[in-house]
């Protein structure tokens, strides 16, 4: 346990609210339908962990994982 | 614009929890009081008005019948006294079902995103302040008749391409789908045949010579298949777009400036702290959430514990989820900093609202210069705030002072 943490988007779940990608732009990224992901391999860079679990308690379809690797 | 004279036989409601009806005055006027008692009785509660209608009353159970397509249609997305035959076509996606619904949301989400939205946002900046300009002087104004109406209404003809001046042409036609329909089937009728002769004119004009508006886009969408729309879907779209994009729009800028004129100190602190705005934002939509949508049950289930028959339709109210203490602690209240914030303003699951980016950058753009202008204003103490009626709820008269 680093207490790195990394956030992953269910694409099932994601409906495109896009709450994640305004409160935690440096986290996620859009698709062209304005679905999200998480950017590049969901890795948190240190500092921005706040926004991550910002993003998960924002998410209205509970799509958002935060996770200690 | 409320038009209560329509409705005479809807009488008054005197048990909330047996014989609902979201067309009663007193809903109108204030509704969560209403939604508390509902609430505290039952997850889902019934009437038989409407020839039958279930209303989920917590956020648990609005969430499961959201994302439960398999027993809930979404072929009629309005409670009304009628069940007049389902038309295909009706304004897809909304009013679709998997698995049709999909494709028929892809194509319109591209025009959505937040990206796109951004290059919007100059022209809603200037139009907000070009209303602004046409009543500031007077130190006065309806602020529902003058601004938070022609701030969706201009931004979505911009974007379809079509006179910004056509605007009270629309506001019209939505009156009547809307508010009206619920108990006149004449007026929905006349309303749908007004707005399709308008938008075949347009499409027929960029068949000669194509435009880069959002039309013209709709005009080149392929399925699929790679086919492209018949003239009955795009239609349908254009309707949605029309129908969903203003009065729902227009509600929530209301609903927020209803607030600020009522609460000068969340006023100061988004003043003091611009930084917010996006974030009061979305407790605004949370606590104001104007958009209350409906399914049609179609196949026999259980909700928390309550019975669903088939036949009876579904008044989902978002509105009222967003209100439950269970989900949101001190949910009456606006917090405007909240930091969870799990609001269904905009739906759960497959229908979550095409156009919520652009609502909420309208709202930013639309409160942000307004308070750059008019800092100090409250409601006019002479004057009388008027809520719609039924499924879209915000203020239609709201006369501020500054």
């Amino acid at each position: 346990m680093s207490g790195q943490l990394k956030v992953r988007v269910d694409p099932d779940k994601c409906q495109g609210h896009a709450r994640c990608k305004a409160l935690a732009p440096e986290l996620f990224d859009l698709d062209e339908y304005g679905n999200a992901h998480e950017a590049g391999d969901g890795t948190v860079p240190p500092g921005l962990e706040d926004k991550a679990y910002l993003a998960k308690a924002n998410c209205p379809e509970i799509a958002i994982e935060v996770t200690e690797v | 614009m409320s038009d209560t004279s329509t409705m005479p036989e809807h009488p008054p409601v005197a048990d909330w929890i047996r014989d609902f009806d979201h067309t009663d005055p007193s809903w109108t006027e204030n509704p969560f009081p209403i939604w508390e008692q509902m609430r505290a009785a039952s997850p889902v509660v019934h009437t038989d008005r409407f020839l039958g209608c279930y209303m989920p009353t917590t956020y648990e159970a609005v969430r499961k019948i959201a994302h439960d397509t398999e027993h809930f249609s979404s072929r009629r997305v309005i409670v009304r006294d009628e069940r007049p035959e389902v038309t295909r076509n009706a304004a897809p996606p909304i009013t679709s079902d998997p698995p049709y619904h999909k494709p028929a949301k892809q194509l319109l989400l591209p025009p959505f995103t937040p990206d796109a939205m951004k290059k919007l946002e100059p022209r809603v900046r200037a139009i907000c302040n070009e209303l602004i300009d046409e009543f500031i002087a007077d130190g006065r104004c309806d602020a529902a008749a003058r601004y938070t109406k022609y701030v969706p209404v201009r931004t979505i003809a911009h974007m379809l391409g079509i006179p910004e001046q056509d605007g009270d042409l629309f506001i019209q036609w939505i009156h009547m789908i809307l508010e009206l329909s619920i108990t006149n089937e004449a007026a929905l009728m006349q309303a749908v045949q007004e707005m399709t002769a308008y938008f075949t004119g347009h499409i027929e004009a960029r068949k000669v010579k194509p435009t880069d508006d959002l039309i013209s886009t709709l005009m080149n969408a392929k399925d699929k298949d790679g086919q492209p729309l018949d003239d009955g879907h795009v239609m349908g779209s254009l309707r949605l777009l029309l129908i969903a994009g203003i009065d729902t729009t227009w509600s929530a800028i209301g609903s927020c400036l209803w607030h600020l004129a009522n609460h000068p100190a969340d006023r100061a602190r988004l003043i003091a702290d611009p930084k917010l705005m996006p974030i009061a934002v979305e407790e605004l939509l949370r606590a104001y959430s104007p958009v209350t949508m409906a399914r049609e049950v179609v196949k026999e289930t259980v909700v928390e514990g309550c019975p669903m028959k088939p036949g009876n339709m579904v008044l989902l109210s978002f509105p009222a989820a967003n209100r439950d203490p269970a989900v949101f602690p001190d949910a009456d209240k606006v917090v405007l900093d909240r930091k969870e914030n799990r609001h269904a303003a905009f739906g759960l699951g497959i229908h979550r609202c095409v156009g919520s980016n652009l609502a909420r950058m309208e709202m930013t753009v639309a409160l942000e210069e307004w308070l750059k202008r008019i800092p100090e204003f409250r409601l006019d103490p002479a004057g009388e705030v008027k809520w719609s009626q039924g499924t879209v709820r915000g203020p239609r008269q709201l006369p501020l002072l500054f």
